[in-house]
């Protein structure tokens, strides 16, 4: 990753991408019921950066269709909001609103880095480049990472998965049948199963 | 005490509690049928997932809004910040008091039981403007301020069409109303009063803050407007009550206009919920149908056409009423 200039982007959060933890700790099987609740009630906040968002759009309209998972209510307050989908390329010009942005969403909260711009910079991380965030994650604690450029919204669809995923444990909607996803090999960074190898 | 007051005292309280069920058992089908409605709508199955047909979706909806952090602005008016939610939430269960959902089913009837709603439904208003005034956000008073100005406008077409409707039936008392109506559709106001429905029906929208006249919470220009700062809790009883409100005016609506609980047979309860719930099918499918009206459209609507019709309607029915 280039060096970035520390003076126009400090580094604010750390990047270990956790679910916060709870203030008050619930017994085990009400705090899994809870998580269970969540995990269907995930519920996006209205902003999209740049050609990512297209297909995030696209995950709400007919033929993928995200309320089947209850996702679909993107709220336009972030107090309202549960998951922060970084959907494009951040420029440092708009770093600072993003990261206020998740300074704003309630706990629990949850951040998806959907695309490659968002994961490392993508396109952008080449020699002299001056404007653009390299990764969200410099900035913010991210929890699931999309791959692809832009991501397909099956991949989205399959992102908000890991997200119910990280929330109770096991991954709660069926493969589908004939498609062989490799579930060891996840989107979870910080997973202590995960090497990082690609199969 | 006597032993009649001791029984009133009762039916209250028993009344009370079977609306406060009443009125969380429903916003909770009515979110699970507003999403549903609007996904067949735009061709999706819409929450199908937790439940069969999705019916948990709003069970995990209201958990997860529950544990979720309750966030207050550092410079927000604590105690109006957290009261304005309650005050919307609290008028409502006493709102749905004199309605009759049938000659039984009515937790209290009063003479003046169409002045009790029309009277506290007004307290809506007032906690959207603390919501808006107390969160210390731009975006929170610029809707709060919409919803004030649109609610007092829209307020008067609507008791216009009312007053028409109690003009006609010489009392206030919704049971006897739904009395003096029959059995069979052309019996009912709507045939008799079809201006003053028209009416009241575009007014609950305005009142209720429905699409297309959402615009104290139009997302495209105020974020989420007067309940921008309201997370977890807070916004699910903004919610609460704006659906509960839903509830109300349909009801009400089918109390005036729609024969209450009387159809063609066996008269019942029944009725009175199939009606409401008609209206309120109604009520999502336009708002997934049309797009936000412009805030200078939706006075012009209600003071150069809704406001004139109205009065001449009223007109009318006294000048109908005196000759016959």
């Amino acid at each position: 990753m280039a060096a970035q200039d520390q003076t126009l982007i400090p580094p604010i959060a750390p990047t270990t991408g956790t679910v916060d933890k709870p203030v008050v700790p619930l017994p085990g099987v009400a705090d899994w019921l809870v998580n269970f609740c969540r995990s269907y009630s995930i519920w996006p906040m209205t902003f999209g950066l740049a050609c990512c968002a297209i297909e995030m759009m696209g995950v709400g309209m007919a033929r993928f269709d995200m309320s089947r998972f209850g996702a679909e209510v993107f709220r336009p307050s972030p107090r309202q909001a549960d998951l922060m989908i970084v959907a494009g390329t951040v420029s440092r010009k708009l770093a600072p609103a993003i990261v206020r942005l998740y300074e704003q969403l309630p706990a629990p909260r949850y951040v998806m880095a959907m695309g490659n711009c968002a994961i490392s910079g993508g396109p952008f991380a080449f020699k002299d480049q001056y404007g653009i965030v390299l990764g969200v994650d410099t900035i913010l604690p991210v929890d699931v990472y999309v791959p692809g450029c832009p991501p397909r919204p099956e991949a989205l669809l399959e992102g908000i998965f890991q997200v119910q995923r990280k929330l109770t444990g096991r991954r709660l909607v069926a493969v589908p049948a004939g498609l062989d996803l490799n579930m060891e090999q996840d989107t979870v960074r910080n997973n202590p199963g995960n090497t990082g190898e690609k199969a | 005490m006597n032993e009649f007051s001791l029984w009133t005292v009762f039916t209250l309280v028993v009344g009370l509690v079977a609306i406060l069920a009443f009125i969380a058992g429903n916003a909770m089908a009515l979110v699970w049928m507003e999403r549903k409605v609007a996904g067949f709508i735009q061709r999706r199955p819409g929450p199908n997932q937790l439940g069969p047909a999705g019916v948990l979706q709003s069970v995990a909806d209201a958990v997860k809004l529950l544990f979720k952090q309750i966030l207050k602005p550092s410079n927000a008016d604590s105690i109006i910040f957290f009261l304005a939610p309650i005050l919307s939430f609290f008028p409502v269960a006493l709102l749905f008091m004199p309605l009759p959902f049938s000659p039984f089913f009515t937790a209290y009837s009063p003479n003046l039981g169409l002045l009790l709603i029309l009277a506290f439904s007004g307290i809506n208003v007032l906690a959207v403007l603390l919501a808006g005034w107390s969160s210390n956000n731009k975006y929170s008073l610029y809707g709060a301020a919409r919803g004030v100005s649109q609610s007092v406008a829209y307020e008067i077409p609507l008791l216009l069409a009312v007053l028409a409707i109690a003009f006609q039936h010489g009392t206030l008392n919704l049971s006897e109303i739904v009395e003096q109506q029959g059995g069979w559709p052309w019996q009912w106001n709507v045939f008799t009063q079809p201006l003053a429905f028209l009416i009241y029906f575009i007014s609950i929208f305005g009142e209720t803050n429905r699409s297309p006249f959402d615009l104290p919470e139009a997302e495209s220009e105020l974020t989420a407007g007067f309940h921008t700062e309201y997370s977890g809790m807070g916004f699910a009883l903004f919610f609460l009550a704006e659906y509960a409100n839903m509830v109300l005016v349909c009801c009400v609506a089918t109390a005036l206009f729609l024969g209450g609980w009387k159809g063609p047979f066996l008269d019942g309860f029944w009725w009175f919920l199939a009606k409401a719930y008609g209206l309120l099918f109604i009520m999502m499918w336009v708002r997934w149908t049309y797009p936000r009206a412009r805030f200078d459209m939706l006075l012009n609507l209600n003071w150069k056409w809704l406001l004139p019709l109205g009065a001449l309607n009223l007109l009318a029915t006294a000048f109908v009423m005196k000759l016959f």
